[in-house]
């Protein structure tokens, strides 16, 4: 089964094995270098692993990109207390579904990173915390840890090295806010998935109270490339601060849509017109969103020049998050997709926090009373004032992830609220 | 940090504009307190674990990117932290508009209006007018069980009573349900909170409207209530409370914190355990005479011919029953009258006792004691000797057919006998109402129960506590303390205790428990008796 969209320009590092059905076992992940990071890291020891990965300059893809080495580096040297690996496999940020192909296409591709992961850190113990919908993920996945427990590569005396390594597989029960680090914990202990207050953060008290690491699942994918190859090889892609290759996400508008691994620092517009295969029905983009929806809609204009690294991205006023590219066309009814976001936001606001619980409630409701006709200019002014509110007021982020988009579509698209507006006083006055 | 070997236990900082000093480990909440600065806050309570989410303590702290919440954040050495800065303020605005869009603000006619901390912030920092012109979403009420109802609209989801079920009950019977805006706080089961002994502190700690006493509803509002400070006489704890009352009449009862004694907390036995304050029925004025002789009389009358009744005694045997509901005071004086007339022959209480005890379990301290009287304690002090059943009866056979002198205080004498005191040559019965038993009193003196005088207590951790009239008395009854500190003056000729301070100074003067304390002394929170416990 040929995977749905290739482009010759594609850089295939995480990506090699996708649409390859072989690749699912551990002889078939073998053939494509499988199992060979891990080894090396065993070889070099936890510290050259972690050192490899800080030079490296890999960066978290689950959307903050803090770097991956100095995260692993603020775990206590002193393995006496149990130490975890949390593999974020929860992903739920719309418009993003790169991990879900990692692990569906590469599982022996993730469970090498968990073990990479769990070694650097001192772990014995990993949980892998899966996405409640996905289904066929969990079953591929189940199936994959079964098969490195029989050969050995998971459990106890990993390949012959002495080193114990654990993984369990666990399935979330479909919740955005267990996909924040520390809801994520929560939800595994068993309590409410609602994000906790740092400090302490996760590397002194995490999961069970103990130091805890959690990384993304493309991060950890990446890290048995980097422990076989070394951190300088890595760097070979992308920018200075922003090195290696990442998964492209692209949704909405364009011809073909797709999953596509490219350098980081490759030009957006490239990837609409060229990789994607250019607009639907030949229309005008008209607004981007880069990173997944918690991220500051671009415009069109802003696209123009923009790069997908970091700091391209932040230079063109949004942020690259998970690199989940949202393509809308001059068709798309901006102020819908905000709404339809807020009420995203709102359904998985986990509902602590007051300006988050109480304020992505009321941006929806107000949203929606717009895009009926009946909102007002001051309703703009309304809605800014709470995303403001919403923004840093809170334990996590998920409110500030809704403040962005409706800020940005306010100041970016504000004729098409108005339109909405007018449209709605016309009909009044009729 | 000074680095010369000897570790710094206190942190300074500044707190808008002024400098304050606080042990290491003090959330700069508790901080701006010291310097009498509120910082709002819904969440935190100081007898729960703070999960910071309710987002309006937030504060400015120089340095910090984001503003800090103030109940969880650690005072350290040199922060500057401003409570009242713009940013600050703005936020605090803007937390309370988020509470009030889909609040009902039916204050008019809800129970916590007056004293609710939501009507107290944005009275004080709140927009004129909300913005919000949305529909708000509806829970309704919902019964909780036990004493406990659920307003669920009014609520501000802080939790504090999910954690207080969790953490100090430790009975987790609470939980958030649904999530956002949907989120509301629900019972597991049926049953909810029925049965859960410790359950009305919930409504205590809720700072809105949201959990209201079944008890109290509709009652009163907050604002005609009058606040007394007294001690629960639910058992022997003795826990520290507040007479909240209206009309002269007992309303409901709150616990007062004292972290000795019961915290911030109270049993729902001891809270539901008011009614009998309020009761008609009561003795009224002084009554003399046996039997069908009984005729009202002034207290000048009742006195001056008892007085004489006792000054003529001559040394007679005196048997007395005193009660474990009288104060100190009040028992002090009971036995310095016995011993002043005659030779104190029997000298005893009887007190109700419950088959077990039921403890508080995240806060030890407290426990609802198998004593459900509050000064058993203070009478074991007092020289009075326990008898009868846990049922509070039997155990007067030696007093009933008493040939000397019989004086009762307290002691309603439920399962005696008509012929009570019958063989008494002078039966002497103080009481709040009359019984069947006291046929034979040639005196009936109406006394006031806890609520109606000072007095104290001392309670099963041997701690003296005080409590202050919440009531006015009925009719002519006084204090005991009163009566019987007259009598005991007249008998010694030094005179009438003017105050029932002026009555323990004279009682600790007799009585080697309490030497050396003072009524200043023991303040509104009470004191350990050491030597008596020691």
């Amino acid at each position: 089964m040929a995977y749905p969209y290739r482009h010759e320009k594609e850089t295939r590092v995480l990506s090699e094995g996708f649409g390859d059905p072989a690749a699912r076992t551990v002889a078939g992940w073998k053939k494509y270098g499988g199992y060979q990071g891990i080894a090396r890291a065993l070889e070099i020891g936890r510290e050259a692993t972690i050192e490899e990965v800080k030079r490296s300059g890999l960066r978290g893809r689950g959307g903050a990109g803090f770097p991956t080495g100095l995260k692993w580096s603020f775990m206590p040297k002193d393995t006496r207390r149990p130490h975890y690996l949390l593999c974020n496999a929860d992903e739920s940020e719309p418009g993003t579904f790169k991990d879900r192909e990692i692990i569906r296409w590469t599982p022996h591709q993730l469970i090498e990173g968990c073990l990479v992961g769990s070694y650097a850190i001192g772990a014995s113990h990993c949980y892998i915390y899966l996405r409640g919908e996905f289904f066929e993920s969990t079953r591929v996945m189940a199936r994959a840890l079964e098969e490195a427990y029989e050969e050995g590569l998971v459990g106890k005396d990993i390949m012959g090295s002495g080193v114990d390594i654990d993984m369990t597989l666990h399935v979330g029960a479909g919740a955005y806010i267990c996909g924040e680090e520390t809801g994520m914990m929560n939800s595994l202990e068993g309590r409410r998935g609602e994000p906790r207050i740092k400090p302490p953060f996760p590397a002194a008290v995490g999961a069970f109270g103990m130091p805890t690491t959690i990384n993304n699942v493309e991060t950890l994918a990446a890290t048995p490339h980097i422990a076989r190859h070394g951190g300088e090889w890595y760097r070979q892609w992308g920018t200075d601060k922003s090195p290696g290759t990442k998964l492209f996400c692209v949704s909405g508008h364009v011809n073909k849509p797709g999953n596509y691994e490219f350098p980081l620092g490759f030009p957006l517009m490239e990837l609409i017109e060229d990789v994607c295969g250019g607009m639907r029905d030949g229309n005008a983009p008209k607004a981007v969103i880069p990173g997944g929806s918690s991220v500051p809609i671009m415009s069109a204009d802003d696209c123009r020049d923009c790069t997908l690294c970091y700091e391209g991205v932040e230079a063109a006023g949004s942020m690259l998050g998970c690199a989940s590219v949202i393509v809308m066309d001059e068709t798309a009814d901006i102020v819908k997709q905000v709404r339809r976001m807020a009420y995203f936001y709102s359904h998985e606001s986990c509902g602590q926090c007051t300006p988050c619980r109480e304020g992505t409630t009321w941006a929806t409701r107000i949203l929606r009373r717009i895009e009926d006709g009946r909102g007002t200019e001051d309703d703009l002014d309304t809605l800014i004032e709470i995303s403001e509110q919403m923004t840093g007021t809170t334990i996590c982020v998920l409110s500030d992830s809704l403040a962005m988009p409706i800020i940005s579509s306010i100041e970016k698209f504000r004729d098409d609220y108005l339109a909405l507006i007018r449209r709605g006083e016309r009909v009044g006055a009729a | 940090m000074p680095d010369n070997g000897r570790k710094a236990d206190t942190v300074t900082l500044t707190i808008d504009g002024r400098e304050v000093t606080v042990p290491k480990g003090t959330s700069l909440l508790h901080a701006a307190e010291g310097l009498g600065v509120e910082v709002p806050h819904y969440c935190y309570h100081p007898g729960l674990s703070a999960p910071a989410q309710c987002r309006i303590c937030l504060v400015e702290v120089e340095g910090a990117p984001k503003l800090q919440p103030s109940c969880v954040t650690m005072a350290e050495d040199g922060q500057v932290v401003h409570t009242e800065s713009p940013s600050a303020v703005r936020m605090r605005k803007g937390v309370l508009e988020f509470y009030l869009v889909n609040h009902p603000l039916d204050c008019p006619i809800c129970d916590m209006s007056g004293e609710c901390m939501l009507q107290d912030y944005v009275f004080e920092e709140g927009r004129e007018k909300g913005r919000s012109r949305e529909p708000k979403r509806v829970f309704g009420r919902d019964d909780f069980g036990g004493d406990v109802l659920f307003y669920g609209d009014r609520c501000v989801m802080c939790t504090r009573c999910v954690r207080f079920m969790d953490e100090v009950a430790r009975d987790p019977r609470l939980t958030v349900v649904e999530r956002g805006s949907r989120a509301v706080i629900d019972t597991f089961f049926e049953h909810g909170l029925e049965g859960a002994s410790y359950a009305g502190n919930i409504v205590d700690i809720c700072p809105v409207g949201a959990l209201v006493s079944k008890d109290f509803l509709h009652k009163a509002r907050a604002w005609d209530l009058d606040h007394t400070e007294s001690i629960c006489p639910g058992c022997s704890q003795g826990c520290n409370i507040e007479l909240h009352t209206r009309d002269n009449l007992v309303q409901r009862l709150k616990p007062r914190e004292n972290q000795e004694v019961n915290g911030h907390w109270m049993c729902d036995y001891g809270r539901a355990n008011y009614e009998w304050m309020n009761h008609p029925g009561r003795l009224e004025e002084p009554e003399v005479g046996r039997g069908n002789d009984r005729r009202p009389a002034d207290w000048q009358e009742a006195l001056a011919s008892l007085f004489q009744r006792l000054s003529d005694a001559g040394g007679a045997g005196v048997r007395i029953v005193g009660s474990p509901l009288a104060s100190n005071e009040a028992l002090a004086g009971l036995a310095a009258l016995g011993g002043e007339v005659g030779s104190i022959e029997a000298c005893v209480f009887r007190s109700p006792r419950a088959p077990d005890e039921d403890p508080l379990p995240g806060f030890p301290t407290l426990v609802r004691r198998r004593d459900l009287a509050p000064n058993v304690d203070g009478a074991g002090i007092l020289g009075f000797e326990r008898v009868g059943g846990d049922d509070a009866a039997g155990g007067l056979r030696e007093v009933a057919g008493h040939d000397g002198i019989i004086l009762v205080l307290g002691d309603e004498l439920r399962d005696q006998s008509e012929d009570f005191g019958a063989a008494a040559s002078l039966f002497v019965y103080l009481g709040t109402a009359d019984s069947p038993a006291a046929r034979n009193a040639d005196f009936v003196l109406p006394v006031t129960t806890f609520a109606e005088e000072e007095g104290s207590f001392v309670n099963v951790l041997g701690r003296v506590q005080r409590f202050r009239q919440g009531l006015q008395a009925p009719g002519y009854a006084r204090p005991a303390w009163l009566v019987l500190g007259a009598l005991v003056g007249a008998l010694r000729g030094d005179g009438t205790p003017a105050s029932a301070a002026d009555a323990f100074e004279r009682m600790a003067e007799a009585h080697a428990a309490f030497a050396g304390l003072t009524w200043e002394a023991i303040g509104t929170s009470g004191t350990r008796l050491e030597a008596a416990h020691a």
